[in-house]
């Protein structure tokens, strides 16, 4: 069943599916920040007067709460560019 | 563009990101000059105008923080921690005049994350008086959480040089794979420099820079 593919691009190619799912990283991020978004503009409602405090706590959580995500775009820029897995061959 | 020295039969290679690091170290140098140069001549009895109104504004600014951050007793830090947010700053947004930003080059960051990591632990060590009592220091709560100690105070330069790295490189790869992408069509693209490289690379510079201040700041107030 495998024959006509070379070692060589059946790892290039378990690479390529590995650099995809490990960019699926990034939901945990995204819903992260939507509710710390959401939090924000709840209590810009409740206090409209602090709000350039509140904005500025915001995006220092979020950017925070953003290295996880970039950490799974570091693993898949990795695998597509540095390839590692070839020199195991 | 690189450049090779060859040395005796063996060839050392400076890459291009180490190069734009020196442009910008040599511009931020003249800069400096030009406003000291500025500053000796300014009069106190009138009010600053013009360059060195700019410059007071960013020097009360970063004053300000460390004063919140470290504490009154350690304002030397201030000329460290304005560098640091210059550097940083200046480098991000370097993609704009068609230099090569050096923070997306992982060497660098990890280099400068390394630099905090070593200024954290040295003025904890003179805080706290002597290297045993700095050793001590680790075992603070309990002697069972010595390697949750020592393993977070690892992590913390390794996710500073991630984060600004990510950040950076991201936005190099998505606009070079647009202007890629869309051939003729790519102008239209140009607007989002205006995030990736504005906004993103002053907003990863600040917090680099606040993350420093809050390590430096709970490492020396103990």
């Amino acid at each position: 069943m495998l024959q006509g593919i070379s070692s060589e691009a059946f790892v290039l190619g378990c690479s390529a599916i590995g650099a995809s799912i490990s960019m699926l990283a990034g939901m945990g991020g995204a819903l992260g920040q939507g509710y710390a978004a959401g939090k924000a503009c709840e209590a810009v409602g409740r206090q409209p007067e602090a709000q350039g405090d509140i904005t500025r706590t915001m995006v220092l959580g979020m950017a925070m709460t953003e290295t996880n995500a970039i950490y799974g775009l570091v693993v898949a820029i990795i695998l597509l560019f540095v390839r590692p897995l070839l020199a195991g061959l | 563009m690189e450049i090779a020295i060859i040395f005796k039969g063996k060839e050392i290679i400076i890459s291009e990101t180490v190069i734009s690091l020196l442009i910008i170290a040599i511009f931020l140098i003249i800069f400096a000059l030009i406003v000291n140069f500025k500053v000796k001549k300014a009069k106190t009895g009138e009010a600053p105008t013009g360059l060195v109104n700019i410059i007071e504004l960013c020097v009360e600014m970063v004053d300000g923080m460390v004063r919140d951050n470290i504490g009154e007793k350690h304002m030397s830090m201030s000329p460290f921690i304005l560098t640091l947010i210059t550097v940083i700053g200046v480098s991000n947004i370097s993609g704009l005049f068609g230099l090569t930003p050096p923070t997306g080059d992982y060497g660098i960051t990890l280099t400068i994350a390394l630099i905090v990591f070593f200024v954290n632990q040295i003025s904890h060590v003179m805080s706290v008086g002597g290297i045993f009592k700095y050793l001590k220091s680790f075992t603070k709560p309990n002697v069972i959480m010595t390697p949750i100690n020592i393993i977070s105070e690892i992590a913390n330069p390794i996710s500073m040089s991630f984060r600004l790295f990510g950040n950076i490189l991201s936005g190099m790869l998505i606009t070079g794979l647009l202007y890629g992408a869309l051939g003729y069509f790519a102008p239209l693209v140009t607007p989002l420099h205006l995030y990736f490289d504005i906004f993103v690379g002053l907003l990863q510079a600040y917090i680099f820079t606040m993350l420093a201040m809050m390590f430096i700041g709970s490492s020396v107030s103990e």
